[in-house]
């Protein structure tokens, strides 16, 4: 469509997925312009890309903090939602971006996208999570995010042989650590006392967080509801 | 005309110390609000009680470290990964016979999961660092957090709270349901900084003679980029254009720290990308880590201060090799290498065997005779195989190797 004075959409994106309705892509957005740390984290954009030059990501894909916070200021909501179906997660969350002179924390912006688009079920953030529901798991239920057993040759199949000889060895290696907490432990990173473990349960529930599990992986959300409620239960 | 700058004047101008001002400082010191929410009864303020030190931050405010009475937040990529890393931590407290407390009261923060998937929300993690904070408080320990990216996360998380009522209302109704008060400790401290403030102690104690190595140091990101103001910065170190945790150790136990080009780089690990996706986190720390490290400085070591980095950093050289990328330097952490330069088993305490990059060329060039460490320690495990010892324990661990005083 050639380019009219009424179509004429200065610097915003245009319809690359039809698949959503503007008003659903608006929604989105407005979901996160209205998460309470949205304001700490977007004051304008200069566009200089001094959070450009420091980005990893943005070496190695096509993927740019400026364009998030670009988007962002500029609320247009078309850009917003390529970036939250295409580039969020390929964000390391290493926020050297903050070193933006217009104080943005572009990086925390992604946080933000990353949360709504789970919470709003979206296919492509389902498809870059998967292989992790493991992680997840684990540091729901045993209150640590890895273990020595998630050191699977398997998994780590470029770490080399040190991850054959360390399966081999991991029991006796485990009890190897002088830190009572660690010792003999592989199942855990250290031990969690069980009363500790139902707080942490609770938080879960009180703070809103198993609904987004349930968005994510209908399968994981009743597994993780089936032991936490059984525990809490027992008391 | 105007000229440009050259590589020189550039130096030149980095090498003088910068005077930090904190109240002309460009972001806002929430140390203040704490007070005032401590004073209007929406918070418990937990202090330091015993000896602390204190060092200037970023922009010149000063901040406390505890020596003692320390309650460990021990971070789950250590002690599931790299168990050498916290068991140096507490080593080096107990050469000194420091009081701490190594909890089992404890949970991650999480934010390696919540960094990685988004896979919570604001409140679930203000939640969850307010629990720990509680339970430190109920134990009379201050906190001293062991990862690089739970101190980042809870310096955050701490000014969400500070400026968000809704926030505070919300965490403070979770909390009341465990019979918790909302605690937070008048500083959050990282453990390299304590490590920072024991340096001069730690040399008094050298046993080993590190003067022939050269190190490079990777800062870590959520050490010093997140909440930037609260990292502790020394004129002396870089003419204080970089933290000086780390750098200020290596310089103190006679390390040559080299420095290279991508120091401000990240390491590459991504979170998401280490665990799924680790095509990038094996590039990233190669190419623009590892590599530049070599071209630049030949490094006999790389030093970092964080759980993330000494994992990306040392497991990713081993793919590079089938691409001929120059790889092979060891990975340390500042606690690791302060142990080691006071004696500690380079096995029962600093275990080496979960490093997977080559160690020992490094310790042969520190003339620590590792061979005979590793025959020892296969002792232990053959006894422990045999049934004829639980473990390793502190007593085991605690007294230093016989090395010749320096
Ligand atoms: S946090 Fe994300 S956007 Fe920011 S520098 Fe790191 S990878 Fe780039
Ligand atoms: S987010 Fe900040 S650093 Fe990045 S382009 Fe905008 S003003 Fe510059």
């Amino acid at each position: 469509m050639p380019t009219t004075i009424e179509n004429w959409n200065p610097g915003k994106a245009v319809d690359r997925h039809p698949e959503a309705t503007y008003e659903e892509k608006e929604r989105l957005f407005l979901e996160v312009k209205n998460d309470t740390r949205y304001e700490d984290f977007l004051y304008g954009c200069y566009e200089c890309g001094i959070c450009v030059s420091a980005c990893p990501s943005a070496r190695f894909y096509d993927f740019s903090p400026r364009v998030i916070a670009q988007a962002m200021a500029r609320e247009d909501v078309e850009r917003i939602y390529d970036i939250i179906t295409e580039d969020i997660w390929n964000c390391a969350q290493c926020f050297s971006c903050v070193r933006c002179p217009r104080q943005n924390n572009p990086g925390g912006l992604v946080t933000i996208l990353r949360e709504v688009s789970l919470k709003n079920g979206l296919q492509e953030s389902k498809d870059a999570l998967q292989g992790y529901s493991r992680v997840i798991y684990k540091v729901m239920l045993k209150g640590n995010q890895v273990s020595p057993d998630m050191l699977q040759p398997d998994f780590f199949p470029d770490w080399g042989p040190w991850v054959q000889n360390f399966t081999q060895n991991m029991h006796v290696w485990r009890k190897a650590i002088p830190m009572d907490s660690i010792r003999g432990l592989t199942d855990v990173a250290w031990r969690t006392d069980r009363k500790t473990l139902l707080e942490l349960y609770t938080i879960w529930f009180e703070s809103g967080n198993m609904d987004i599990i349930k968005e994510l992986d209908e399968s994981l959300y009743d597994l993780l509801t089936d032991v936490m409620n059984e525990e809490l239960e027992e008391g | 005309m105007t000229e440009l700058t050259t590589v020189e004047q550039i130096l030149e101008r980095k090498s003088h110390p910068v005077t930090r001002d904190a109240s002309v400082a460009p972001t806002d010191d929430m140390h203040e609000r704490l007070l005032e929410l401590e004073a209007k009864g929406e918070i418990v303020l937990q202090r330091m009680k015993g000896d602390y030190v204190e060092f200037p931050t970023k922009y010149g405010r000063m901040k406390k470290i505890p020596i003692e009475h320390t309650w460990h937040h021990k971070s789950c990529g250590h002690c599931g990964h790299i168990p050498g890393y916290a068991s140096s931590i507490l080593w080096l407290h107990r050469q000194f016979n420091l009081d701490y407390h190594d909890p089992t009261d404890q949970t991650s923060c999480t934010g390696w999961n919540y960094y990685a998937s988004g896979a919570s929300n604001a409140v679930g993690q203000a939640a969850v660092m307010s629990r720990n904070f509680a339970a430190a408080y109920e134990t009379g320990y201050f906190p001293m957090i062991h990862c690089g990216t739970s101190f980042g996360h809870y310096k955050e998380i701490r000014e969400q709270l500070v400026h968000h009522k809704d926030l505070r209302d919300e965490v403070r109704r979770i909390l009341d349901k465990m019979g918790k008060p909302l605690v937070i400790p008048e500083e959050i401290v990282h453990y390299s900084e304590w490590v920072y403030a024991m340096r001069d102690r730690f040399k008094e104690r050298q046993l080993v003679d590190m003067s022939a190595i050269t190190a490079t140091v990777h800062p870590a990101c959520h050490y010093y980029k997140i909440v930037a103001e609260d990292a502790i910065y020394d004129p002396e170190i870089y003419g204080g254009q970089r933290t000086a945790v780390v750098t200020a150790l290596l310089e103190k136990l006679g390390v040559n720290v080299a420095d290279y080009s991508t120091w401000f780089d990240c390491c590459g690990f991504g979170f998401r990308h280490v665990l799924v996706q680790r095509d990038f986190t094996r590039s990233y720390a190669v190419l623009r880590k590892i590599e530049t490290m070599i071209n630049e400085a030949n490094p006999d070591l790389t030093v970092t201060h964080d759980t993330g980095c000494v994992t990306t950093l040392d497991k990713s050289q081993f793919a590079a090799k089938a691409h001929d990328r120059k790889v092979g330097v060891p990975v340390l952490s500042d606690a690791q290498v302060a142990a080691l330069a006071m004696g500690a088993h380079p096995f029962r305490v600093v275990q080496f065997h979960w490093h997977s990059t080559d160690w020992r060329p490094f310790l042969e060039k520190l003339n620590i005779p590792w061979q005979k460490y590793w025959d020892e320690f296969q002792g232990d495990l053959d006894q422990i195989r045999a049934g004829t010892k639980s473990g390793i324990t502190w007593q085991d661990a605690d007294t230093p190797i016989k090395l010749q005083s320096i």
